[in-house]
Parts: C-alpha cells; structure tokens; sequence
C-alpha cells in the first residue's frame, strides 16, 4: 500500500507530460476555405445522400445515382472543382447524417434534411439554401376509406425515428386532441413494408417523398392514397458545417446561378451560346466579365460549369421530380409564381 | 492433490524487503512499468476528451446533459410508464427506453433459461426422436445470425391479418397484425392488497421452508410445506380480495376505428424481439446445460439409481445441483448475451433505450452525450447481473469442509 500514492502521483504526471505535447496541435484553419482546401487535395467532393429515395438519390440501372439531392451534390462540385464527376457518395441515414457532416466523413448533406431553428442552432451545422419546399403527408391505403387525417384519431403510423416529421405528427395530433400509435423504424425499407404489410394504417414523411415512394409501387400505386393535408413546412435543403463561410458561400451561390440561368432561360444544352450574349448579368454569370467566381474562390466560370454539369433548376426539377408525377407549384422559381429567388449576382 | 487453501498460502508469505531504487530490484521495474503504462492511457483519455471538447466548441456544437431536462416532443410507441410528449422531458423518454430494454432483456432472461434448459436436457435424452430434434434446433438457430431472426419472425408477424379479420379466440383474445390484444382486469386497490398479502405469503413461505430444512436436518423428519404455502399465498390473498368487494371487472379489447382500444397488449414488436431473443440464446443455454449434466461423474447417476431413486429425481436432487457449478459462469455470459443483443431492437422499431436514445441524439444533436447514456446504460445493466450471478455461484460453489 505504500507505494500506491506515489505511483498515482507519478502516472498524473506522466499523463500531464504526454498530454503536453499532443496539446500543441490547434486545429488547423487552410487558408479561405478549409472544405475546399481539403476536396482539392482529395480531388474529391464527399456529399452525404440517402441513397434511398426515388427522385431524391436512388442509384438507376447502371448504377449512377439519381435524384433531385444527387444533382444538387454534382453541381455544388462542379463548382468547387469545375467537374461534377469528382465526386463521392456517401450514403447515411436520417439517424447519422449529422454526425457524418459534423466529423467531415462528408463535405456538405444533401438528404431531404428540412431546415429548423434547433438543428441550425444546435448542431453547429447551417444551411445553404433549400432545395425543395416540401411538407408532413400522410400515405394511407385505399381501401381504409380514409379522406383526411382528421379521421385518424387512433391510428397507427409508421415514421422514421430522429426526423422532422415524428415531431410534426405529434404536434400535430396534440393540436387536435388525437392519439396516435407510432411505430417507429429507422431502415427505410423496413417501415416502407411495414406499412404495406398493413402494420400501419398510414406512412408518413415528406409529401415528396411518399409521392416517389407511391410511384415506385408501380402497378399497385393507384391503392395507396396522399391525403390532401400537408400539416407541416418542411423546407429540405443542403447542409454545411458552420465555421468555413468560404465553403457556406459557394453552396448557396450555386443555387443563385441555376436560378438566375432559370430566369435567363440558360440550360444545359444552350449554355454555349449564350457565352457572347451582350446581356452583362448574363456575362457576369457566365464569367464572361466581372469576377464573380473569383470573389468565391473559385473558377471564374464556375456558374458555366454547373449549368454545363446539371443544367439551370428547372432542369433539375424536371429530370429528377417530373417523372414522379408531382407538380413544380411553390418550387418554381419567383417569375413564375415560386419561392425560388435568387439575389443579384453582380 | 486438492489445491491448497488460500488463507494457507497468505500465511506463508515471504518476508518484506525493502523497495530499492534500482533497475535491478523486480518491484521498483514493475512500479516504473505500472507508471508509464498508467501515464500513456491517461495521456490519451485525456487527449481524446480534450480533442472532442476543442472541436464540439470549435463548431459550435451544443455539449452536456441540460437536454434531459428539455421537454422530448418525440412519440413513444409503448410504455410501461405514462408519458406524454407534450410535457415529459427526454430524461422521462430514456427512462421509458430503460424500462423497456428491462422489459424484454428480464422475461427474455427467464424464458430462454426455462426453454434452454428443457432443451439441454432433451438433448440427452434416450428417446432418439426427441435428442435428434432438439439437437437440430440447437444446431439451426446457433448458425443463423440474430438479426436474421429478428427480421424473420417481425415479418412473419405482419403476414397476420389486418385488426378487422384478426383471429380470436370467442370477444376476448385477438391476434392480428397489430398485435395480440387480452382482455386487461380493470385494477382496484382490492388486487393491490391481494398482491401485497401474496408477496408478504411468499416470504412466509419461505421463511417456513428454511425451518423445515433446519428441522429435517436435525430430525430427519420434514414438516410438510403445501399446507402452509396454500394457506399463505392463495387462501390469505383470496380472503383479503372477496373482503374488499371481490371486484371482477374486465376490460375487453373492441374494435373501434383503426384499432383494438381497451385490454392489453403485446405488439409485434416486442414479441417478435421476445421470440427471437429467447429461441436464439436458448439455443446456447441448451448447450451449456447438457455440457453442465455431462460434466457430472455417470458414477452419480448409477449410484442414485442403486439406492432406487427415479431418473427424474435422481436429474433434480443429484445431477442438476451439481451441475449448476460447471453451468453458471457461461450462463452468466449467456445472459449479458442476450441484454445487449436486445439493443438490435432498432431494427425491428421495438423502443429500447438505444432507439429512443438515437431519436434523442438525432433531434439535439448531441451525439457524444446519447452515446454515453447508451453506454452507461449497458454498464449498469451487465455489471448487475454479473455481479449477482457471481454472487450465486460463490453461493453454490462447492465449500470445503
């Protein structure tokens, strides 16, 4: 017993010692933007998907991942490192997609993730612009005759855990004085069958989601209904860590440039042409004149490589949302009645 | 040769030298080791926490446990506790999460040793059927993984029919997707009562058996037990519930909307988890327990058998009591098994404390504090029983005389 003290006295110091020299290592901020910085070095984007959903990033035939969120990494890509190919997917779940993004695994979250206060707050993660304006629906079968929520006091309901949307139902239902029975299933595949199983009476999340996920059923998609009710916003955007505002900026400004390339009527195929266009917010855009790429840190025609890679938002809409038979409606941009507007870019 | 008794070898220990300060001396290298290792994994502890709390305040990530304080907002499917989103704090919902791992880890516990044992014995048994079948089961369900399991019979019970065709057994017990659905006693201080009298006749009882083991050993005769037991734990009870009105009332589950409402319920979730906890570690229970018989001396069976005793008495007064001491070290095992394999609850949407702490850590973004509440969690939870098997084979273990 007697050496026990002193020996803990000696390993305190010896800890303390060794500690000492790790210590020194601050973390380490590159010089405008560490994110960029580190995808250059990489020659690789990292953007977190889900890998899962129809319309959003669901992998075709061959492979290539598809979808509204997979188009929106490949143009935030192109205009990093003015290739959209030079990117890596990396699929999460709506429980790790923030870890993913707070420890760097991925460089910035394109997940149907709806922007909030508390998670904007919290999470030490901001959002850069949103991608789709979406809202809480709910899925039921058809053949339980159900017309509203309003009828489904008592009911089961199958949700993802660790999302917006448990929190909207609840709120929701004690608004309304209802009870529901949540079953709650973090696989994706999982809850999508536990309802079509009939554990469920209704599937909820993200209209978008269950109008691509009733498309998918293919044959079978005329027994299932979306209820009129969207009970709440749910405005999904793309995410990037707070602290790199360089990193922030380009985010956001890429969605200025397929918005202000909507308005101007650029696309993917016309682009070229409009390369000697006397138009100067066009040749600001197109990084004819002017140095707004510059100002980002980036390529002087950084917008020209988006528009080339994915086309203008419209476009996007149409190749990835169309198809699923949901209409543009508040997602068109502000000239045609939407909530798409981008600040000048000059 | 026996080994020779501890407290001898303590007593036998060699004279004290004193501690030199020189590389030559054995315990001054080994207190210069025991330093050096001791300072490298506090350095690093001490390096990780300081790296994770530098980088959680570097982004401006929310730290510490004020979010058990929050109110949750988060639904909870089934609870053994009330709770209400509106108002409880995702202290309130990580103790429904505890609860509900106890719920499924402490049945689970009893039914895989009820059923592994059944198995273990079956194994042995000379009926060639039987030993075939039993030991095809312990061979089938040890080699297919428990997540595969879970999914299975989850998937099977959702092939059940919907609430409106469920079967049932006359208005009273209902099996559909949704669950089975029994008919619940409507709870009223007279079963309280009841309840206590039973628990307060159960240490009775007990109490009565010691003195009549004392007294057999002293006498050789044993004062009968089932007088006292029924007396104790059924007439007392009975009396106290008839005297207080005797009430009898029943809630049956009815079909009203989407679902049954009223009785009880035991979801598919949770039964599905049950079931595949259970037939899974009875699988390993099965083989623990025929190793435990076999490791008992055939001496001892034949020995029983000559002085006339049955095989099924000869299994429970001779064998099993014996076999107990090879059979609870694994066991102990077999049981933290089975606590932490029920964390794969996720999968299947049953709310243990590892779901309910995932939505609470997705929805604060408090990821490093979840974790550790998970964690902290399983380390209570397995310490106990470690601790109180351990405490029970010391118990059992053969003492010298």
């Amino acid at each position: 017993m007697v050496r026990f003290w002193p020996m803990c006295a000696t390993a305190v110091v010896a800890g303390l010692l060794l500690g000492g020299l790790t210590s020194g290592q601050a973390l380490a901020d590159g010089s405008g933007s560490a994110t960029l910085d580190a995808a250059r070095a990489r020659g690789q984007v990292v953007c977190g998907i889900s890998g899962q959903v129809a319309g959003f990033s669901l992998p075709d035939s061959q492979g290539v991942m598809r979808g509204l969120d997979a188009d929106t990494c490949r143009a935030i890509t192109a205009a990093a490192l003015g290739d959209a190919n030079k990117l890596k997917f990396v699929p999460t779940t709506a429980q790790n997609r923030f870890t993913a993004l707070q420890s760097g695994e991925v460089d910035l979250l394109s997940r149907s993730t709806t922007w909030t206060l508390s998670r904007e707050g919290n999470l030490g993660l901001m959002f850069a612009w949103v991608n789709y304006y979406d809202g809480t629906g709910f899925l039921v079968k058809k053949a339980s005759g159900v017309k509203s929520v309003k009828e489904m006091d008592g009911a089961s309901i199958c949700v993802q855990p660790g999302t917006s949307t448990e929190l909207a139902i609840t709120d929701y239902y004690r608004l309304n004085k209802m009870k529901f029975t949540p079953i709650l299933i973090q696989e994706l595949a999982e809850v999508q069958g536990a309802f079509l199983s009939g554990r469920c009476d209704a599937y909820s999340t993200d209209a978008s989601a269950l109008a691509t996920f009733r498309f998918s059923q293919g044959a079978k998609a005329d027994d299932l209904i979306l209820l009129p009710d969207i009970i709440s916003k749910e405005p999904l955007g793309v995410m990037v860590r707070k602290g790199d505002d360089k990193w922030f900026d380009i985010a956001r400004w890429t969605f200025a440039a397929m918005i202000v390339a909507e308005e101007k009527g650029i696309t993917q195929e016309n682009v070229d042409t409009f390369l000697t266009s006397t138009d100067p917010d066009i040749r600001r855009l197109l990084g004819v004149e002017g140095e707004m790429g510059k100002a980002l840190g980036l390529d002087p025609k950084f917008a020209y490589n988006v528009i080339k890679a994915v086309g203008n938002l419209g476009e996007m809409w149409d190749r990835n949302i169309t198809p699923m038979g949901v209409p543009r409606g508040i997602n068109n941009i502000w000239t045609k009645g939407g909530l798409q507007y981008a600040p000048p870019m000059r | 040769m026996s080994a020779p008794d501890p407290r001898l070898i303590r007593a036998r220990k060699a004279p004290k030298r004193p501690l030199r300060l020189s590389w030559a001396d054995p315990r001054f290298r080994a207190v210069i080791w025991q330093v050096i290792i001791i300072g490298i994994v506090l350095a690093i502890g001490w390096y990780l926490v300081a790296n994770t709390n530098r980088n959680l305040s570097a982004r401006r990530i929310a730290t510490g446990f004020g979010f058990l304080e929050r109110v949750a907002g988060i639904p909870i499917g089934e609870s053994l506790i009330s709770y209400n989103p509106a108002e409880d704090t995702y202290g309130r919902a990580l103790w429904i999460g505890v609860l509900n791992t106890f719920k499924v880890a402490g049945i689970g516990v009893i039914l895989a040793t009820l059923l592994g044992t059944v198995i273990g014995i079956g194994r042995l048994s000379s009926n060639w059927l039987l030993a075939k079948l039993t030991a095809f089961y312990v061979e089938t369900i040890r080699d297919i993984p428990l997540l595969l399991q879970l999914l299975f019979w989850y998937t099977l019970l959702q092939g059940l029919p919907a609430p409106r065709q469920a079967w049932h057994i006359g208005d009273a017990v209902f099996l559909s997707n949704r669950g089975i659905k029994i008919p619940s006693l409507i709870w009223e201080p007279a079963h309280s009562w009841a309840f206590v009298m039973l628990l307060i006749g159960a240490v009775g009882t007990w109490v009565w058996n010691r003195r009549a083991r004392a007294q057999q050993e002293a006498t050789g005769l044993r004062p009968r037990l089932w007088p006292v037991a029924l007396a104790l734990m059924v007439i007392v009870p009975g009396v106290v519930w008839a005297a207080m009105g005797a009430p009898t009332g029943i809630e049956r589950p009815v079909l009203r909307g989407f679902n049954f409402q009223g009785g009880g319920t035991v979801s598919p979730e949770y039964f599905a988890l049950l079931m595949g906890l259970v037939l899974y570690t009875a699988g390993y229970i099965a083989e623990i327990v025929r190793s435990g018989i076999q490791a008992i001396a055939i001496g001892q069976w034949e020995a029983a058998g000559a002085l006339g005793l049955r095989r099924s008495a000869i299994l429970r007064h001779i064998v099993l009591p014996q076999a107990l001491r090879v059979i609870i070290p694994p066991m102990t095992s077999q049981y933290l098994n089975l606590t932490k394999n029920s964390s794969l609850a996720v999968a299947i949407g049953y709310q243990d404390v590892v779901s309910i702490a995932n939505t609470t850590l997705n929805q604060t973004g408090q990821a490093v504090e979840g974790i550790a509440v998970i964690m902290a969690v399983y380390l209570t939870i397995s310490l106990a029983i470690s601790l109180s098997m351990n405490w029970y084979n010391a118990r059992i273990a053969l003492v010298g005389r």
